[in-house]
C-alpha cells in the first residue's frame, strides 16, 4: 500500500474538513452523556437532601465565602480558556499556551481549594461515610473535581501537543472538544453552587 | 511513511468573513464573563445578605442558575439558531428534556414511596395514630 | 498486591465448576494448539484484533455473542433441570446459593453479552453500508468498543472459576446487592463486567448517532434511509441517553461498597428504593434498544421475501420514533407493587398500555406487507412469521401486566417471566437469527444452509412454546420467579414440560452451529457471486460479497428510497464507473485492543481490592491513549489501480454468475 501526497488525493481535503466537523458533534453527544450521569447524581442528591441521619447537615458544614472563592476560579478559568481559544482561532501558537497555562494554574487551583475543602469535612468527622446525604455530597462534588481534573492533565498533553505539532486541523479539533468540556464542567459547577451549597442556606 | 497532514482550516487566516457563530470573540468572551460574574455574585447575595426576602430565596436562585446556564450556553459554548450551531443546540435541547425527566420523575417516585414507607423513628402503633 | 485473592478463590470442592474449568482448559489448549499448527496467530492479529473495519467488528460481536449464547443458555437448562426435579422433599441438585448466582448469570450474560452484542453486531454490519458510508465515524472508537464489551464477557467467565458470582439477580437490587448481605466478590464482578462492556455500548451509541447523521451518501436524506438504518439511530439515541444512568447507578452502588457509603443500604439514611427507580429508568430503554434492531431487520427481510415495498415506511418511521419517546414514560411498571401509591401508578401504567400501539401498527405494517405479495419462504421469512405469532402474544401479555392491578397479583411470578422471555426470544432472539441469515453472505461471500436453518427455526419455535406457555399458567397458579424448590406437587408437571422445551430449544441452538459447520464446509457450492442473493432492495446489496474493505468503490448518489432495486429495474445496477479514485482508508490498530486488555487488569485488580495493580492499568491506560494521540500515521490511501482490480475481479464474478 503506497502512500499519497494531498495533491494527488481529490476531495480529501473536504473530507478533513468534513472530519473537524463529525468529531466535535461525536464529542458533544459524549458530553450530553456526561451531563447525563451529573444529572442522576444531582437526582440523588435531591432525593437523599435531608437523609443526615441525626448528623451534620450542609448548612453546618459549608463556608460560602470559601465556596464563592472556588467559583470565581472556575468562571476565571473559562475565560482564561476562550482567550486560548481566540489565539487558535488567529492561529497564534504561543498566546494558545500562554493561556492554556494560565487556565491550568487556575483550575489546578480551584482543585487545591476543593481537596482542602474535602480535608476539613473529613477531619470535622463529616466524611462520605457518616450519612447519605454525605454520601451523596462527596460523590457529586468529587466527581466534579475529577472531571476537572483530567481536564487539567489533557491541557497540558494539549499544551506540548500545540507546541509539537503547531494549530494543524488535528490539534485544533482536539482544542475544541476540550473547551467544550472545560466549559461544560462550569455549567455543572452553577448548579452545584446553587443546589448543593446556596440551597442550604435557604 | 509520509503521513496526510493538512492545513488547519481555522488556524491559517483569521476570520475575514463576517462572523461563523459556533466561534467566540473577544466581546462575546467577555460579555459572558461579566454577566457570568454578576448574577454568580446575585446567587451568593441572596442568600448572604439580607436584600432578597426569605420566601423568594430559593426562586430567585433558580432563576439566576438557570439565567446563567444559558448566559455560558451562548457565550462559551455558542449554542444558537444558527446554520453552524444549530445541531449541537438540537442535541443539547433533547439532553435537557431527559434531564428533566429523570430529576422530576426521579422526585416525583421518591417522594411518593417514601410517603408510603414505615416512618423508622417510631413504633408501629404511633403510626398508625398519625394524622 | 494480591488483595484478596487467594488460592482459596478457585472452588475446588464444586464438581460442576471444575468439570467446566477443564473443558474450558482443553478447548483452549486445542484452539492455541490449532492457531499455531495452521499458523494463523499472525493472520488473527493483523485482519482480526487489530481490525478497524467494521464488517469485521460486527461479525466478531456477533461471535461472541454467540459463544455467550452457550452459557446462558446452559445455566437455563441448569435451572430448568432444577425446577422440574425439586418439588417437596426433593432438593434437587442445585443448593440454593449456587441456583442462585446461576439465574443471575443467566439474565446479565443473556442481555448483557448475547442480545446487545447480538444487536451491536448486526449493526455494525449493515449500517455503513445501507447509507452508502466507507465506515462508521470512529474506526478505531468501533473496535475499542467491541473490546471493552468482550472484556466484560470474559470477566463474567472469570468469575466462576475464581471467587464467586452475584447472587442478587440480574438487575441486583440492593440492600442484597450491598456489602452487608453479599460481601463476597461476587458483586463486584457483577458490577465491573457491567462498567466497562457499558462503556463500550455508550461509545459504540456515539458512533452510531454521529454516522447516521453525517454520513449519508449524498441524496440520502433522513426519509431515504432504510428502516433498519431509522431502527438503528433511534436505538442508538436511546444508548446514548440511558447508559449513563447505568454508570451512575452502579457507581452508586460501588460507593457503597467500596467507599462505606449509604447511598442504598438500611442505615445511615440510605434509600435502596431509589437505586430501583434508576436502574428501571435504564432497564427499560434498555428492552426498546434490544427490540429495535430487530424489527428493522423485520422490516428489511419481510420487504425482501415478499417482493413487495415495506408497507408504510413513513408510519414505520413515526412509530419506531414514538416507541422510543415513550420508553423513557414507563420505567415504574418494574415496580408497580413497590410502594409507589395509586397517582404514581396510574401514570405509569396508562402509559404503558400507550406504547403498545406504535407497535401495533408495526405489526399491522409487516403483515400488509405481506399482503399481496409473492411470498419466499426462506427461513428468514420463517423467522419473521415466528416473530410475529410469538411477539404478538408476549405483547399482550405485556398489555396484561401494565394494569397495575393485576400486576400485584402477578409481579415477579412466573408470569412475567413467561411474558419477558416470550418478548425477548420471540423478539430479540429471532430477530437477530433472521437477521443472521439474511446478513451473513454480505460478510463471508457464501450462503447459510437452509435445510439447518429451518430446523434450527422449527427446534427454537416449538422448544419456546413448551418452555414457555406452561409458566404463564404457573404463574396465574401462584408460583413466583428464581424459586430453588417448591412444595406444590402440582406445579411439576408443567416444569417438566418446560424442561422438555428447553431441551428442544438446546437442539435448535445445536442445529444454529451445525448449520454454520456445514455451510462453512460446503461454502464453494454456496458462493454468493453476485452479492444479492435474495434479490433484495437496500443499498447494501449492491456490494459484492463479501464486501471489500472501502465498502463503495465510488460513493452512490441516491435519488430514491431504494436505490438498489430501483437500479436494478431500470437496468442501472452494476453499471461500471468509468474511472477510480484512490481510497482514504483508516489503519488498523491495537490501540482498542491494548486498552481493553489494561481495562481487563483494571476490572480485575478492582475486584479483589488489589489497588497497586489497579493504579497502575489505569495509568497504563491513560498513556497508551496518550501516546495513540501523537501518533500521526493513522489513515492511508489505497491506490485508484488496486481498487480498479478488486472492482474488475468483482464484475468477472457479475457474468460468470449471469
Amino acid at each position: 500500500m503506497s502512500h499519497l501526497t494531498l495533491s494527488d488525493a481529490a476531495g480529501a481535503h473536504e473530507e478533513h474538513h468534513d472530519d473537524g466537523s463529525k468529531t466535535t458533534m461525536g464529542f458533544w453527544i459524549y458530553l450530553m452523556s456526561d451531563c447525563l450521569i451529573f444529572a442522576v447524581l444531582f437526582a440523588t442528591f435531591a432525593v437523599l437532601g435531608n437523609s443526615t441521619a441525626g448528623g451534620h447537615t450542609g448548612a453546618e458544614l459549608f463556608h460560602l465565602p470559601f465556596v464563592l472563592g472556588e467559583t470565581m476560579l472556575l468562571l476565571i478559568s473559562s475565560f482564561t480558556f476562550g482567550v486560548a481559544m481566540l489565539g487558535m482561532q488567529a492561529g497564534r501558537k504561543q498566546q494558545v499556551i500562554t493561556w492554556l497555562g494560565i487556565t491550568f494554574l487556575v483550575g489546578a487551583g480551584f482543585i487545591v481549594m476543593e481537596l482542602y475543602e474535602f480535608s476539613v469535612l473529613l477531619a470535622e468527622g463529616a466524611g462520605p461515610s457518616t450519612s447519605a446525604y454525605l454520601s451523596a455530597y462527596f460523590t457529586l462534588v468529587g466527581t466534579h473535581g475529577l472531571h476537572v481534573s483530567f481536564g487539567l492533565i489533557w491541557i497540558l498533553v494539549l499544551m506540548h501537543q500545540v507546541h509539537r505539532f503547531g494549530l494543524d486541523g488535528i490539534v485544533t479539533r482536539r482544542l475544541s472538544c476540550l473547551s467544550m468540556f472545560w466549559h461544560f464542567l462550569d455549567l455543572v459547577w452553577i448548579c452545584v453552587f446553587t443546589f448543593v451549597y446556596l440551597r442550604e442556606f435557604v | 511513511m509520509s503521513t496526510i497532514t493538512h492545513p488547519s482550516p481555522h488556524g491559517a487566516h483569521p476570520h475575514a468573513d463576517g462572523h461563523d457563530k459556533s466561534h467566540g470573540s473577544l466581546k462575546s468572551y467577555i460579555v459572558g464573563f461579566l454577566l457570568s460574574l454578576v448574577l454568580t455574585l446575585a446567587s451568593f447575595g441572596a442568600v448572604m445578605t439580607d436584600l432578597v426576602p426569605r420566601e423568594s430565596r430559593l426562586l430567585a436562585l433558580v432563576v439566576l442558575c438557570i439565567v446563567q446556564l444559558l448566559v455560558q450556553l451562548v457565550y462559551f459554548l455558542h449554542l444558537g439558531a444558527s446554520r453552524t450551531q444549530r445541531d449541537n443546540t438540537g442535541v443539547f435541547i433533547c439532553t435537557a428534556l431527559l434531564i428533566a425527566i429523570i430529576v422530576a420523575g426521579s422526585l416525583w417516585v421518591m417522594h411518593n414511596a417514601n410517603e408510603n414507607m414505615m416512618p423508622m423513628q417510631m413504633s408501629v402503633d404511633q403510626a398508625k395514630s398519625r394524622p | 498486591m494480591f488483595g484478596k485473592l487467594t488460592l482459596e478463590a478457585v472452588p475446588y470442592h464444586e464438581p460442576i465448576i471444575m468439570g467446566t474449568l477443564g473443558v474450558v482448559i482443553l478447548l483452549g489448549l486445542a484452539l492455541v494448539a490449532a492457531m499455531t499448527y495452521y499458523r494463523k496467530w499472525g493472520y488473527i492479529w493483523t485482519e482480526w484484533i487489530t481490525t478497524v473495519d467494521h464488517k469485521r467488528i460486527g461479525a466478531m460481536y456477533i461471535i461472541l455473542a454467540l459463544i455467550m449464547l452457550l452459557r446462558g443458555f446452559a445455566d437455563a437448562i441448569m435451572m430448568r433441570a432444577q425446577q422440574a426435579m425439586a418439588v417437596g422433599d426433593a432438593a434437587g441438585y442445585l443448593p440454593p446459593h449456587h441456583y442462585d448466582q446461576i439465574f443471575t448469570a443467566h439474565g446479565v450474560i443473556m442481555i448483557f453479552f448475547v442480545a446487545t452484542p447480538l444487536i451491536l453486531g448486526l449493526m455494525n454490519v449493515v449500517v455503513p453500508l445501507q447509507i452508502g458510508a466507507r465506515d462508521v465515524a470512529y474506526p478505531l472508537v468501533n473496535s475499542l468498543g467491541f473490546w471493552l464489551s468482550a472484556v466484560g464477557a470474559v470477566l463474567v467467565m472469570i468469575s466462576m472459576f475464581v471467587g464467586d458470582f452475584a447472587a442478587t439477580g440480574w438487575v441486583a437490587y440492593p440492600p442484597l446487592s450491598g456489602l452487608q448481605y453479599s460481601p463476597t466478590v461476587g458483586v463486584d464482578y457483577y458490577i465491573w463486567s457491567l462498567q466497562i462492556s457499558g462503556l463500550g455500548t455508550t461509545l459504540s451509541g456515539i458512533n452510531f448517532i454521529v454516522t447516521i447523521l453525517r454520513m449519508r451518501a449524498p441524496g440520502m436524506n433522513l426519509m431515504k434511509m432504510p428502516v433498519f438504518t431509522w431502527t438503528a439511530l433511534i436505538t442508538n439515541i436511546l444508548i446514548v441517553a440511558v447508559f449513563p444512568v447505568l454508570t451512575a447507578t452502579l457507581a452508586l452502588l460501588t460507593m457503597d461498597r467500596y467507599f462505606d457509603m449509604h447511598f442504598f443500604t438500611n442505615e445511615l439514611g440510605g434509600n435502596a428504593m431509589m437505586y430501583i427507580n434508576l436502574i428501571w429508568i435504564w432497564g427499560h430503554p434498555e428492552v426498546y434498544i434490544l427490540i429495535l434492531p430487530a424489527f428493522g431487520a423485520f422490516s428489511e427481510i419481510i420487504a425482501t421475501f415478499s417482493r413487495k415495498p415495506l408497507f408504510g415506511y413513513k408510519s414505520m418511521v413515526y412509530a419506531t420514533s414514538s416507541i422510543g419517546i415513550l420508553s423513557f414514560f414507563v420505567w415504574l411498571h418494574h415496580f408497580f407493587t413497590m410502594g409507589s401509591g395509586a397517582n404514581v401508578n396510574a401514570f405509569f401504567g396508562i402509559m404503558t398500555s400507550i406504547i403498545s400501539i406504535p407497535t401495533g401498527v408495526k405489526l399491522f405494517n409487516w403483515l400488509f406487507t405481506m399482503f399481496r405479495g409473492r411470498i419466499r419462504y426462506h427461513s428468514a421469512t420463517l423467522w419473521t412469521i415466528g416473530f410475529m405469532v410469538t411477539f404478538a402474544i408476549g405483547g399482550m401479555t405485556g398489555v396484561l401486566l401494565a394494569v397495575p392491578g393485576a400486576d400485584f397479583v402477578l409481579h415477579n411470578s412466573l408470569f412475567l417471566v413467561a411474558h419477558f422471555h416470550n418478548v425477548i426470544i420471540g423478539g430479540v432472539v429471532f430477530g437477530c437469527l433472521a437477521g443472521l441469515t439474511f446478513w451473513f453472505p454480505k460478510v463471508y461471500g457464501f450462503t447459510l444452509n437452509e435445510f439447518w436453518g429451518k430446523t434450527s427455526f422449527w427446534c427454537w419455535l416449538i422448544g419456546f412454546f413448551l418452555a414457555f406457555m406452561p409458566l404463564y399458567i404457573l404463574g396465574f397458579k401462584g408460583m413466583t420467579r428464581r424459586m430453588n424448590h417448591y412444595p406444590h406437587a402440582d406445579w411439576q408437571p408443567y416444569l417438566i414440560v418446560a424442561l422438555v422445551g428447553a431441551v428442544i430449544i438446546g437442539l435448535g441452538i445445536l442445529s444454529l452451529l451445525i448449520q454454520i459447520a456445514v455451510s462453512i464446509k460446503d461454502r464453494k457450492q454456496n458462493r454468493d457471486l453476485t452479492g444479492d442473493p435474495w434479490d433484495a432492495r437496500s443499498l447494501e446489496w449492491a456490494t459484492a460479497s463479501p464486501v471489500p474493505s472501502y465498502n463503495f468503490a465510488v460513493t452512490p448518489e441516491i435519488t430514491s428510497l431504494e436505490q438498489h432495486w430501483d437500479n436494478k429495474q431500470s437496468g442501472r445496477a452494476y453499471v461500471r464507473p468509468a474511472k477510480y479514485d484512490p481510497i482514504h482508508m483508516p489503519r488498523n490498530t491495537a490501540v482498542g485492543f491494548a486498552i481493553s486488555m489494561w481495562g481487563l487488569l483494571l476490572c480485575f485488580a478492582l475486584v479483589w481490592h488489589m489497588w497497586a495493580v489497579a493504579v497502575g492499568s489505569l495509568v497504563a491506560i491513560v498513556i497508551t491513549f496518550v501516546v495513540r494521540s501523537y501518533d500521526r500515521d493513522v489513515d492511508f490511501y489505497i491506490p485508484a489501480a488496486e481498487v480498479e482490480s478488486i472492482e474488475n475481479a468483482r464484475y468477472e464474478r457479475l457474468q460468470e454468475a449471469a
